[in-house]
């Protein structure tokens, strides 16, 4: 069963517009992978579960889990209607949810060097995935980008985790250079890249910043994967609603965000789509 | 009180209960297996096929409206020779009648698609669509003209023993004069409705919401557009009918039926909650009880104050 009516165990505030939600979720914190979404509906229980508007539901991807505690957090900003009905959602009520969803990233071989690169909100499933990749004892260089100090939303915590894990190597990148090198994040990959040889990379942010990761991995030989967007209706793969285009022999072909992502290989996808 | 009977017939079609999962919602319908026993529903209409392979349209494909969305997925598909070879033989162990959506860009089109999908098993019965908005020849362009959709229709017909439903646009002037058109040139029921046709700009980018332009509109929103339709045509020529149109609960699929629907399509739902379906069908034989009816068939188009409809 992938449908789950679930508790909220805390819904925070934690940055600008960003929220920290935590849903009593055992199921779904055991299965969860790194790069894997949740389908939320924005109406609570009771409350609006026969509201039609905003009417889909909001793919949220998993930010982390504590399976003693069968907690599953999600980490989001409120950018329209349906994220600010979210916000509003109270301790103990309870939200539909569909998942865990889709396909995540890869590990690596043991003992990888890797990099993730992690563009505004990117930082929600990246930080998920750095985690799992320092339980298994990989070396991670995690490069954050945002366009000022105030939207580096998980500061902190890699900072925090800086201190904990020798293994976990943080950098900070904002577009007005109020925090860390100035530029975009992809610059800083630039550098990382030159100096260091990494294995595998991933990343996720704003589509843009995608494709110029993707461009500069592709000049330094380093395989990736790439965390996309797309708006979405079913989130299961029925409604073909989340089309992004991937480079195939002789051509291309769109495939399902929501199930055959939302991870691809970097090199596969066809920026050129829109 | 003895179990309320659900069970209905459609174009000779025999469902178990009168409700069903919209084309293009429920994709094959096994995407859905993980969230609703697809055994428990009346019928699928599986997702638009073509002679050919179409890769769809570009993305963005789908925008959110008032309690609706906007789609223009452009009838994206593997062709019908993987849908027989591949997708088929999947859905075989399931107790469920397989309407298969046909679509394309001739009349040719249209005959290829059904006399290779003719005799197989599995195969419940074709729904012709002549009525998507989302694709630039054939599709709609066949559905707004009686004369074309009769044509689509009678080529079909000569080629296939299947049950024929043909989907009908709401896009027109005169539905029940298309209704009527399919009708004589040999279709078995109508489904309606298709989306209407809607569009949305993106004001901070100064541009159409969808790479298409233009779009279907379904869900909630178009309710009583398409129960209006339903009427008209039920009311003009006491046809069978399959009526869809954003149906979330089973009070919206009671309000088809009385309208003159024999059976529904659960279609924009199943995007928000997997389960639609089979909680109308629940919802259905709730109704029942609480209204002491017995068999789901004395609703058909009770709305128009006969008694004892089909």
């Amino acid at each position: 069963m992938q449908q789950h009516e679930t508790p909220v165990l805390q819904n925070k505030k934690v940055g600008l517009d960003v929220y920290r939600m935590e849903l009593f979720a055992p199921d779904v914190a055991a299965q969860a992978r790194p790069g894997q979404f949740l389908h939320v509906s924005v109406h609570t229980k009771g409350r609006g579960s026969d509201c039609y508007d905003p009417l889909l539901r909001r793919p949220l991807s998993v930010h982390g889990v504590d399976v003693k505690r069968g907690a599953v957090a999600l980490l989001y900003r409120v950018v329209g209607r349906g994220t600010a009905l979210l916000a509003r959602v109270k301790e103990g009520e309870l939200l539909d949810v569909l998942g865990p969803l889709g396909r995540g990233f890869s590990l690596p071989p043991a003992g990888s060097r890797v990099v993730l690169v992690a563009g505004g909100m990117g930082v929600a499933p990246l930080y998920f995935l750095a985690e799992e990749l320092l339980r298994f004892g990989h070396e991670v260089h995690f490069l954050a980008g945002a366009r000022r100090l105030e939207e580096l939303y998980l500061l902190g915590d890699l900072l925090a985790l800086e201190e904990k894990r020798p293994s976990f190597k943080p950098s900070f990148a904002t577009d007005d250079g109020s925090y860390g090198f100035c530029g975009p994040v992809t610059g800083l990959l630039e550098v990382l890249l030159a100096a260091v040889k990494v294995d595998r990379a991933y990343a996720c942010g704003p589509r843009q910043m995608l494709r110029e990761a993707a461009g500069v991995l592709a000049r330094f030989g380093v395989p990736g994967e790439v965390s996309l967007e797309e708006r979405m209706g079913c989130g299961v793969g029925a409604c073909l609603s989340c089309a992004c285009r991937v480079r195939e022999a002789g051509g291309f072909s769109y495939r399902r965000v929501c199930a055959d992502g939302p991870v691809f290989a970097a090199e596969s996808v066809d920026w050129e789509d829109r | 009180m003895a179990k309320p009977s659900l069970s209905v017939e459609i174009a000779g079609i025999k469902m178990k209960n009168p409700v069903a999962a919209a084309s293009g919602t429920f994709g094959f319908g096994l995407e859905y297996a993980p969230f609703v026993d697809l055994n428990r529903l009346g019928a699928v209409f599986v997702k638009g096929i073509t002679r050919y392979p179409q890769p769809g349209n570009p993305p963005p494909r789908l925008v959110e409206t008032p309690a609706g969305v906007l789609n223009a997925i452009g009838l994206q598909n593997p062709g019908v020779e993987k849908f027989v070879q591949e997708i088929l033989p999947a859905l075989r162990p399931y107790d469920l009648p397989v309407i298969v959506n046909i679509a394309g860009t001739t009349v040719d089109d249209y005959a290829f698609v059904a006399a290779s999908l003719d005799g197989l098993p599995g195969v419940a019965g074709l729904e012709i669509n002549i009525s998507c908005p989302n694709v630039r020849h054939g599709g709609m362009a066949f559905g707004v003209d009686p004369a074309s959709a009769a044509l689509v229709v009678g080529a079909v017909r000569e080629v296939t023993g299947l049950p024929l439903i043909v989907k009908l646009t709401p896009n027109v002037t005169d539905i029940v004069a298309v209704a009527g058109a399919v009708m004589e040139a040999g279709a078995d029921a109508l489904s309606m409705i298709n989306t209407l046709l809607g569009m949305s700009i993106d004001v901070r980018r100064r541009r159409p919401a969808l790479a298409n332009i233009t779009g279907g509109l379904s869900g909630p929103a178009i309710r009583p557009v398409a129960v209006r339709a339903v009427w008209e045509v039920y009311r003009a020529l006491k046809v069978p009918i399959v009526g869809m149109g954003g149906i979330a609960t089973a009070q919206d699929a009671l309000e088809f039926i009385m309208a003159g629907a024999t059976a529904v399509a659960v279609g924009t739902a199943n995007l928000f909650n997997p389960r639609a379906t089979v909680e109308v069908i629940e919802g259905l034989e709730r109704f029942l009880v609480e209204e002491g009816i017995g068999d789901i068939r004395e609703l058909i188009g009770v709305a128009h104050g006969e008694r004892g409809a089909r």
